[in-house]
């Protein structure tokens, strides 16, 4: 294993995470301050993924197709709050994943019924398209570069908003006891559709991000969805910290274990073994890792509660 | 008698009424779907005695179904092509016969239950339904990555495995193996929730510190449910593999789970018969609903939505009342 290689795989780790952060951040969110399990969130990120595919193929232009990723995302976020989830705040958590089960198939059928079965596709600008040379001499991808760059200054945004500004104080008061803030003059179903819609709007950014990398799909949501949700376990609902470490674990866990278990099993077995071996182990290893924590840390790394 | 009772005799006649009249006017496909139902309907049984009478909010069913699906499809395959499933340390030759694949999916999906639910069952709320979705998921990635059964592809099996003195690949007589089962272990459900162990397990998802105070150990009800739910999901799941003649990691997938789950709660949860009546509606849904848009699942999802905001209790809770206290 070169360390060219390594490094290479250590960045697209490190983006896949940030990408992951941004799911899994929405999510927390929403959990920590209204205790909702929202499956649909994946669907969210679809939507922002669709919408940037759409308006980058009518404008050409890729900051419009963000724009309108966050402003679609959103809007589709306060849309279902506002008509169906904080009906389910007051539910247990079988009917708020039977719910936003629900929510899935009429996203996912309802795009496949606008846009089609086929693939879109959403192009990496021609600004940040092509490689770029790193010290080291590692030739690595402009625009995989600029996601982590985004995603890092989102979260950075997003701990800055939580812990500095009056909605976040707002949004800690109501993890903390939504009836006291409630009785103190905050008008707080306008403040769990603002949280919401923020999620979302997160997710819809990822969403686009990573449509420009992959193709945009109807589906493409509920594999992150599922790994966005591993993340949160294991940094412990309702931490936005957690959300953090839990995903550039994950990304790395991810990306690193497809790279390194392969020939890590090569070196006790036959090599045509130790490849079906190593991807099979290596495709569990988050799972696997989830499992650890959660054994010995049952509410996980930053679940303080 | 109560409006539930009734309609619980109606439920059950469904099925079988279905496939005979099916059976006189020579429709096939219509038997077809009616085993598709009870088979399905037997994984719903099968969820329900952890979600139902446990409280348990199971997201990773799905692994049960597969590892169920899975045996008999290694085992078809390897009789189908006369190779040994393996010869060292002792020989195991693969299998036709249903009985010995029923056995075998029922101890492994009853060995992974014990073995995720050991695990699973050390946290609650939302974090055991996320680590019992991490658990499906895990294997249905290791279907997926494992070429030696077909990976992504799946597995195909020539000829339905065989049962003594029935032909199988006859729909009526598979549909009869298939309802015979789900009566068999609806009755076996049945008597599960009034023994004195559906009685604990329930008190423990009512009041688990009640439950401990009286001597009981809610831990090793849940795993006690956990393990049969996943044993009875196992077998569904070996049993819709044959009916399909296919296994692929599909039946792994997270949204087979969360179908199962929807079986449950669009028949009502807690109700004995709730996934039988959720199983045929489904079926119906997709048949009649599948034939005229290719978009069901659309209306599908408003319908399920609507169930869940507005009609708690499933269709049953909604047709029968609320005699059964199942909160």
């Amino acid at each position: 294993m070169s360390m060219i290689l390594l490094i290479e795989q250590v960045l697209n780790g490190l983006q896949f995470g940030v990408m992951l952060f941004l799911m899994a951040a929405g999510l927390t969110l929403i959990f920590g301050v209204m205790g909702l399990i929202n499956l649909a969130h994946g669907s969210l990120y679809m939507v922002g993924a669709f919408a940037a595919a759409a308006v980058a193929g009518w404008t050409g232009s890729f900051a419009l197709a963000l724009v309108a990723a966050l402003a679609a995302a959103a809007a589709a976020g306060a849309l279902i709050e506002l008509l169906v989830i904080r009906r389910l705040y007051d539910r247990d958590h079988l009917d708020q994943v039977l719910a936003t089960f629900a929510l899935i198939l009429i996203f996912s059928e309802g795009t496949r019924w606008l846009f089609g079965s086929f693939p879109l596709f959403l192009d990496v600008p021609a600004a940040l398209a092509g490689p770029i040379m790193l010290p080291g001499g590692i030739l690595y991808p402009l625009y995989r570069l600029v996601i982590i760059g985004v995603g890092l200054l989102v979260a950075a945004g997003v701990f800055w908003l939580i812990a500095k500004t009056r909605i976040g104080i707002q949004i800690r008061a109501g993890e903390a006891d939504r009836e006291m803030i409630a009785a103190l003059g905050i008008d707080i179903s306008r403040l769990y559709t603002m949280v919401f819609a923020l999620g979302a709007a997160l997710a819809g950014l990822a969403g686009a991000l990573v449509g420009a990398i992959q193709s945009v799909q109807v589906g493409m949501g509920e594999p992150v969805l599922i790994l966005a949700f591993v993340v949160i376990v294991i940094g412990g609902i309702g931490s936005i910290k957690g959300a953090l470490v839990g995903s550039i674990l994950v990304g790395l866990t991810d990306t690193l274990g497809g790279v390194l278990l392969p020939p890590l099993f090569g070196t006790f077995m036959q090599a045509s073994s130790a490849t079906s071996v190593g991807s099979a182990v290596a495709s569990m290893s988050i799972y696997i890792l989830m499992v650890g924590v959660l054994l010995f840390k049952p509410s996980g790394l930053f679940g303080g509660k | 008698m109560t409006r539930e009772t009734l309609l619980n005799i109606v439920l059950f006649a469904i099925l079988p009424a279905t496939a005979l009249v099916a059976f006189a006017l020579d429709e096939p496909f219509i038997i077809t779907l009616a085993t598709k139902a009870a088979i399905l309907a037997l994984a719903g049984v099968g969820l329900n005695i952890a979600l139902g009478l446990g409280g348990l909010v199971s997201l990773g069913h799905a692994a049960f179904f597969g590892l169920g699906g899975y045996a008999m499809g290694i085992l078809a395959s390897h009789a189908q092509s006369y190779t040994p499933l393996m010869e060292t340390p002792f020989l195991i030759e693969g299998t036709k016969s249903m009985l010995v694949i029923w056995g075998v999916a029922i101890v492994t999906s009853a060995l992974a239950a014990l073995a995720i639910g050991a695990l699973s069952l050390r946290t609650t709320g939302v974090y055991f339904i996320m680590i019992t979705l991490a658990f499906g998921q895990m294997l249905y990635y290791f279907a997926i990555s494992w070429p030696a059964y077909g990976g992504e592809d799946g597995l195909s099996i020539y000829v339905r495995n065989e049962f003594p003195g029935l032909n199988t690949l006859d729909p009526i007589q598979f549909f009869a193996i298939a309802f015979g089962i789900l009566a068999i272990v609806l009755f076996g459900a049945g008597r599960l929730a009034k023994a004195r162990f559906g009685l604990a397990l329930s008190a423990a998802r009512q009041n688990a510190e009640r439950v401990e105070t009286v001597g009981l150990t809610p831990f090793r009800l849940r795993l006690v449910a956990f393990v049969i739910s996943g044993a009875v999901t196992g077998l569904a799941g070996a049993l819709f593999a044959d009916l399909n003649r296919f296994v692929s990691p599909t039946m792994f997938s997270w949204h087979t789970s969360g179908e199962i789950m929807v079986f449950v709660i669009l028949g009502g949860v807690g109700r004995l018969f709730g996934p039988v009546a959720g199983a045929a509606l489904y079926i119906l849904l997709e048949h009649t609903l599948g034939g005229l848009s290719e978009f069901w699942h659309v209306y599908l999802g408003l319908l399920l939505l609507l169930v869940v905001l507005f009609a708690r209790g499933g269709l049953i809770g909604t047709i029968a009342g609320r005699e059964v206290a199942h909160d």
